[in-house]
Formats: structure tokens, sequence, C-alpha cells
């Protein structure tokens, strides 16, 4: 398996992240690489091998449904690099 | 007189209980350690005020005979830590001017325990990194140099700030984190203790995440007994992660009781790995030997599954690193860049607020998890995970800890390995097993290679047997006597 320009075009959109037309060849060169040396792992018979999702063998703990936290807007909206009447803004997403 | 900025937590800990000195003087003969140490580059961000506001708190308790176990001991935390008001930056450009409104688990522990913070340290990009060099903050300088060779060294990463600051005594312990060898690599790297708790011992809440199923922080310190003293009060269920173990802690200090014997410690063959050092396997024989003298008994073992470690930890880890930072979108904090669109601004903030590394990964993880490759690539590597903790499983059957080199190198040039990703990768080859089966981990200074520079051992536990792993720590910490001090050593009081 191997990336060539429009994957690497089809994962920079998967991922939000702007690779210019020009950088796409060498981007896919550089995780080619990765991936052809990830490829090892093939060698390994995993049939049947149940995968690990977590170490820990625990379930995950059951709390209350309930509110415990909260009411704090001017606190997060102060880290927020655009905000107006206690919302955040972004560009324009409807005409 | 006592210069103390070469004193450990726990003998400063002494000279405070018996008024020796101040809380206030032990911060500001840190803070001007700090100043004096800028060249360095370990900090990102200084806290001078917010220290000596703290020592003065400290003093007024312990004049009362109250007080944590850490009160009035100045330390500094890894940029990757919320710390309440403090810009957090996790060393990257993305998270331009964040001053998070709460504070993480961890560093709560440690201010309730009574420890000073001196600022924020250093490190690699969203801690994606082996030699700090990721840093949008620019490299740290390893304190030591080889000799009769001034070129700056990598301290390591990610933790590299926190390893070369207490390394160079101008903090008298950091916290780190540790994802693939993060704490280990950079503390064998600066001749210090690290150690790397068992998953779920410590609260991940308020630590920016990277990979949720491999991070874990821990204390970096300049001895073992400090180790345990810090790791037990950052150690602790915390209902506000889902994965804090609901475990007793034990007093790791009380661990340390020297006695080895009869101890079986794992020597695993397939850490022999082509074009490691002569030095480096000498070492580790050398570490052998003191453990056999001690009365442990070494026995080989078989992890057989070893090679695979990395390349699944290089998929696993940016899988779960491209889900992580979805969250960075210019939107709810840090930068942002702007677009004509809403899809636009997402896209040209995080082309310009994440450096190459970490877009490498974000766009690799994407990638194994993608329609058409997630079975391949994420499957096949979580199950591959699975052989490779089922080998420790079956290793510790046979023996109570396993001892291994830290890294296959001493700390290297800056700049060096840059042009490889995969060379890079490779420096955690002892190190990323440990963290995919979830184990304890530590790096102990064990020696000096030829040209100067500190090596460590490793030593791994069973899971959540930090106290075994602490107690053959102790005995080989003893056994190295490990006294070298690195070139940059702000331990010898004012000039």
């Amino acid at each position: 398996m191997s990336l060539d320009k429009a994957t690497v075009a089809r994962i920079a959109t998967l991922a939000r992240i702007k690779v210019p037309e020009a950088d796409r060849e060498a981007v896919g060169r550089e995780l080619n690489k990765i991936l052809d040396w990830v490829e090892q792992l093939s060698e390994i018979d995993t049939e049947g091998v149940a995968p690990m999702t977590s170490v820990e063998h625990l379930t995950l703990p059951m709390r209350t449904d309930a509110v415990t936290d909260g009411d704090r807007a001017d606190e997060i909206l102060r880290n927020a690099p655009g905000a107006a009447h206690g919302f955040f803004t972004v560009p324009k997403v409807v005409e | 007189m006592t210069v103390l900025t070469d004193l450990t937590l726990t003998t400063a800990r002494e000279g405070l209980r018996r008024k020796e000195f101040s809380a206030v003087e032990l911060a500001e003969a840190h803070i001007a350690a700090v100043e004096a140490a800028r060249p360095l580059n370990a900090f990102i961000t200084e806290t001078p005020e917010k220290a000596l506001g703290e020592a003065y708190r400290s003093d007024e308790k312990l004049a009362r005979g109250e007080g944590g176990p850490l009160e009035g001991l100045p330390i500094a935390i890894k940029d990757l830590f919320c710390v309440k008001d403090v810009l957090t930056t996790a060393g990257s450009h993305i998270l331009d001017g964040f001053k998070p409104p709460y504070e993480s688990t961890i560093t709560s522990k440690l201010w309730q325990a009574g420890a000073v913070c001196l600022g924020k340290l250093n490190m690699d990009e969203f801690a994606m990194g082996s030699s700090n060099m990721t840093s949008y903050y620019g490299a740290v300088h390893n304190p030591w140099t080889r000799q009769g060779d001034n070129r700056p060294l990598v301290p390591g990463g990610s933790s590299g700030g926190s390893a070369a600051a207490v390394a160079a005594r101008i903090a008298l312990a950091a916290t780190g984190t540790d994802t693939g060898g993060s704490i280990r690599q950079p503390a064998g790297f600066c001749g210090i203790v690290g150690v790397k708790p068992t998953y779920g011992r410590c609260s991940r809440w308020g630590v920016v995440a990277f990979a949720s199923s491999l991070d874990q922080a821990g204390p970096m310190t300049r001895s073992v007994r400090d180790a345990a003293l810090m790791l037990k009060i950052m150690c602790g269920h915390d209902p506000k992660d889902s994965t804090s173990a609901p475990m007793d802690v034990p007093d790791f200090e009380a661990a340390l009781t020297g006695d080895v014997r009869g101890l079986r410690i794992g020597i695993p063959k397939e850490y022999r790995v082509d074009g490691m050092p002569a030095e480096i396997d000498a070492l580790w024989q050398q570490g052998i030997d003191w453990l056999k003298s001690a009365g442990a008994v070494p026995v080989e073992i078989s992890l057989p599954m070893t090679k695979y470690a990395l390349p699944t930890y290089y998929i696993i880890a940016p899988a779960e690193a491209s889900a992580n930072l979805a969250r960075y979108d210019g939107v709810r904090f840090g930068l942002r860049v702007p677009g004509d669109t809403l899809g636009e601004m997402y896209e040209n903030t995080r082309a310009e607020g994440f450096g190459a590394e970490v877009k490498r990964r974000v766009l690799i993880g994407t990638y194994v998890l993608s329609a058409g490759y997630y079975d391949a690539y994420y499957l096949k590597a979580q199950r591959l995970r699975t052989l490779i903790a089922r080998d420790f499983d079956a290793a510790f059957e046979k023996v109570d800890a396993i001892l291994t080199p830290t890294a296959p190198s001493a700390a290297f040039a800056l700049g060096e390995k840059m042009d490889d990703p995969l060379a890079m990768y490779l420096n955690d080859v002892f190190t990323v097993p440990v963290n995919l089966a979830g184990l304890p981990g530590m790096s102990v200074p064990a020696g000096l290679s030829a040209d100067g520079l500190p090596l460590g051992l490793q030593v791994i536990g069973r899971a959540f047997d930090e106290a075994t792993m602490l107690r053959v720590g102790g005995v080989l910490e003893t056994a190295a006597n490990f006294t070298a001090r690195p070139k940059s050593d702000f331990g010898k009081g004012a000039a």
C-alpha cells in the first residue's frame, strides 16, 4: 500500500490540515517510509488474537447521571480567539 | 555551607524541618539558578513571583509545625500539565496564549503537598519526540557535553526540559510524562532518575493528551528516594479520569529496604539489539553483576515480540493522537489563522499551528484509522499489542523485575537524526514495549560513556508493583554510586 498525491490530499482534508499541492508528493514519500516500516507487522499471524484497547482489565466505572460542574461560560470563553455575547465566534457558515 | 540548589527533595525537607534555611531562601536560590541557566532553554514560562508567594506561605506553615510532605520544596512542571492561570503550551504554537481556568489533578496534589512552582518546562511538541527538537519554543541543551567537545547535545525527550532542569540543579525535581519513553530516555540522557508508573496509577485529568491508552505522568528526580517520595503524592484514584485505578497507594519510600536477596531479575535476550554500542552492553552486564552480588538471581527471559513493539507503537500512538488533537481547531483556545470559510480556518490554523512531526503523526494516524485501512493497520497493531503484553505476562511468571538498558545510545548532538524520523524513533526501542503493556518502568543513572556522558539502566516492574521496581532501582543506585556532575551545574553555589 502506498500513498499517492490524491491520497495525501484526502487524508489532509480528513485531518483538517492544509497541505499545499506542491508539498503533497514529498509528504507522501515521508509517510510511505513509515508505512513501509510498519509493514513488518504482517510477518506475525494474529488470527484469533483479541485486539487490545486498554491494558486495564477493569470495566469503566459508572456514576450518577447528574450535573456536577458548569455555569462557567466566562472562564471558558476567556481563552477563545473570538467570542461575542457569551458564544464562540467562527467565520460565517450560512449564507 | 549548604548549597541549597544541590540538595535533594528529602535532604531539603530535612533542612527545612531543622530550620537550617527557610523555604523563601530555598526558592530564591532556585530562582537565581533558573535565571542563570537560561542558555539551556529548559523553561517555557518562569513563575518566580508565584514561587516566592508559595514559599512565604510554606514558611508560615512550617513555623506553625504544619505543612505537607513536600512543603516549601521548589519543583518545576512539564508544560503538558494544566496549571491554573499559567500559560500552558504543550510546546506547541497552536496553544498560543492558553491559560487554563483549571488545575490538573497531579499538580493539585503536588501543591496540596506543599511544593513550590518554579515554572513550566520545555518539551517536544505535544510530547512527540525523543530530543526536545520539535518544541515550538526551541531546543533544550543537555547540561552535559562530551569530554573535549563543546557541541550542545540534546537532553532527550519529550520531557527534555524536565530532565535538563533537574540534572543542572535548577529544580529539586520535575514532573514528566511518558507515552513511549518520554520520562525514562531523557532521564537516562541527563543522568537522573525517572519513573513511569503503571498505567492508571496517575490521573491524566488536566494533562494535555497525546495517546490516551499510553500516557502516564511520573516524577523526575536526583535520587530514587526522591522519586519514591514524589510518586506517592502523584499517584491515587481520581474519579475525573475513568482509567485511573481505584487502588491503594503503598508507601514507596518504605519499599527502599536495599534488600533484593532472592529476587529474580529477568534479562530479556531480545534486547541485545544489532548495532548497540559495546559500552551499553557492558553497563548492562555491570548492572546484572551488581544485582547478583546483592543477592538477586538473574534469569534469562524471552520477549519474542520485542522487535514489533516500535512499529505497533507508531500505529497506535499516532491513531490516538489524531483523535486527541482534533480539538485544536482555532475556535475555543489558542491560535486562529483566518480563512474564508470555517473549513479553511480549521485547515489554515492546523497547518500553521502544528509543527512537522505533529503533522506527520496526525496524518499517519488519520490514514491508519480511515475506511479501508483500519483493519490492516490499526486493528493489526491492537492485536500485536495483545501479543506484546502476553510476552510480559509470561515473563513475570518467572521473574520479579526486568533489567535492560534505558536507551541504545547516550545523548546525541543537536540536529542529529533529524532527517530520518525512523532513526529518531529507535531511541525508544527499550522503553516503548513497557507503555504498550502498561507496566511501570524507571531509569537509574548507572555510569558514564567513554566520552563522559551519562548512561541509564531501566528496571521494569509488574503492573502496580512499583515498590519492587523502586527497591531494585535503589540497589542499582547504591551500587553505581553515580556522582558525576554535568558541565552546566548550578548546584555549586553562587559564583
